[in-house]
């Protein structure tokens, strides 16, 4: 035991900075990129990515009245296409009322209990992907442009943070794969930048539509590290990270991927 | 569930046209586990139909080889204006429609 | 020299096609020549959670000559058959295109099924590759 944290130490002895790989601006690339041309050929099809039966889904919850006051989305915000053009590619963002950082998820959570006081949607369930899905798709193409200033500072600091620290059995920080290995092959995969912009999206492997939030879960246990459970602010301060990280991606939800 | 259907706008009458459909259904194999390790039960979509104005223009039986969310691209003969009507039936008994228009010229 | 040899059918592959249960089921073990049907997947796949396909058949699909039905039979698939759509003159074009789950590297058979009575295939070898990293989420 002595012998493990001793080694743990000396790999975090060494300053995060000095094995900080950041990716330069120019080299920066959507997980898109990485994809075989069947994948790529899939979410560009605006018919047959299996994402967009999640978005149709979301554009009729907007507008289906939930909860006690019989109140929908579009009751307070209107037409999604307007009022929510844009929206996601701040996300995850500052709650200017209860000071604390958010995820597209959780402010929907937050309007549908609080505003249309209706029970909270499971996290992964299919109406909260569905409403996710839907007003990110509405951003479109848009570059994500995540604001780290004021009292997201902190956040972003964190989310850094995380970025950085090795952890789980395989001893690996998400740099070790994506600043400093993107591009190469691991098994038969090609390391991606590990960039939010697709999410949510349709994953191969799961069959169906998920979050960041699990996207990053899946990471976890790919490095065998413990899986924090979901609406753990560590999340979202990573997600707050990321999407600075890949500050001017397009917006590409309802993404395809492996 | 939700499905999908795309049709050209409209066809000349005898036009060949191509047809594509997208079901949402997680086509459960009966060989996978929840987080508990239970398996969870096997329920495919079995059958799905397509009918043009009454007359079936597709009929696809189909088993957990079929990917979730099954996608179908086929083609028809476009002979009237009318209505496609798709139809998909799953193990548990549970069956979803969806449909779409398609305008005819001479 | 020796994989230009395999790639002619030979009678004898004629004859193990026929003997294999999940093809018989559907040709009732009359003839099956490998002509006339095309079946199109990538070589490699990157998931085999869904991988596209697309059959075609050269029919005029008139009112007297058809093909009634394509059949799709996987070699190591749990269910080995995979689909069976029906077609009819109503159809136009003997094509179709969709999205199969293939249990790991394996070969899949198209059969087309005839208004004469007569069954046709083609077949393609699928490589399919694993994700690199456990998700356990």
């Amino acid at each position: 035991m002595k012998a493990l944290i001793l080694i743990a130490l000396v790999f975090c002895a060494v300053p995060a900075a000095a094995q900080r790989r950041v990716i330069p601006p120019s080299d920066i690339k959507s997980g898109f990129e990485f994809l075989g041309p069947d994948l790529k050929k899939l979410q560009q099809d605006d018919f047959a990515n299996p994402g967009t039966l999640w978005v149709d889904r979301g554009e009729k919850l907007w507008r289906a009245a939930a909860g006690g006051d019989g109140k929908s989305c579009a009751d307070c915000h209107g037409d999604a296409r307007t009022s929510m053009k844009g929206v996601a590619v701040s996300y995850p963002k500052i709650d200017e009322r209860t000071g604390k950082l958010m995820s597209l998820e959780a402010r929907i959570l937050q309007s549908r209990v609080e505003r249309q006081k209706a029970p909270p949607l499971a996290r992964e369930s299919e109406d909260l992907l569905a409403l996710s899905a839907y007003i990110t798709s509405l951003s479109r193409g848009l570059p994500m442009e995540a604001n780290i200033d004021g009292p997201a500072r902190r956040n972003f600091e964190l989310g850094e943070a995380f970025f950085f620290r090795r952890r789980g059995q395989l001893n690996l920080a998400c740099m070790h794969c994506h600043d400093a290995n993107w591009g190469r092959t691991l098994f038969e995969e090609r390391i991606s930048q590990g960039h939010p912009n697709a999410w949510p999206a349709y994953r191969l492997d799961w069959q169906t539509m998920g979050s960041l939030e699990r996207r990053l879960r899946a990471c976890l246990s790919g490095v065998r590290a413990e899986i924090l459970p979901y609406g753990s602010p560590e999340y979202t301060d990573l997600a707050l990270y990321l999407s600075w990280r890949a500050r001017g991606l397009p917006i590409e939800s309802p993404g395809v991927r492996r | 569930m939700s499905a999908r259907i795309q049709l050209p706008a409209e066809a000349r009458r005898g036009e060949i046209i191509e047809v594509r459909v997208l079901i949402q259904h997680p086509m459960e194999t009966g060989y996978r586990f929840n987080d508990s390790g239970t398996p969870i039960p096997r329920n495919v979509i079995h059958t799905i139909l397509c009918a043009y104005n009454g007359t079936e223009v597709l009929r696809a039986e189909i088993s957990s080889g079929i990917a979730a969310n099954p996608y179908l691209q086929f083609f028809m003969v476009a002979e009237s204006s009318g209505e496609l009507l798709l139809t998909w039936i799953d193990d548990e008994g549970v069956r979803g429609t969806e449909r779409q228009s398609l305008i005819v010229r001479e | 020299m020796f994989a230009g040899l395999c790639s002619l059918p030979s009678l004898s592959r004629a004859q193990s096609q026929v003997s294999d249960p999940a093809i018989v089921a559907v040709t009732k073990g009359a003839r099956l020549v490998r002509e006339r049907v095309k079946l199109e997947m990538p070589v490699i796949a990157e998931n085999g959670n869904a991988v596209p396909l697309k059959v075609s058949v050269t029919s005029p699909m008139s009112a007297t000559d058809y093909v009634k039905a394509i059949h799709l039979v996987s070699d190591r698939n749990p269910v080995r058959n995979m689909a069976s759509f029906n077609l009819g003159p109503y159809s136009g074009r003997a094509e179709l295109s969709t999205r199969v789950r293939l249990a790991g590297s394996q070969n899949v058979t198209a059969i087309a099924e005839m208004s004469d009575g007569s069954f046709w295939m083609d077949r393609t070898h699928v490589q399919v590759t694993l994700s690199a990293c456990l998700d356990e989420s």
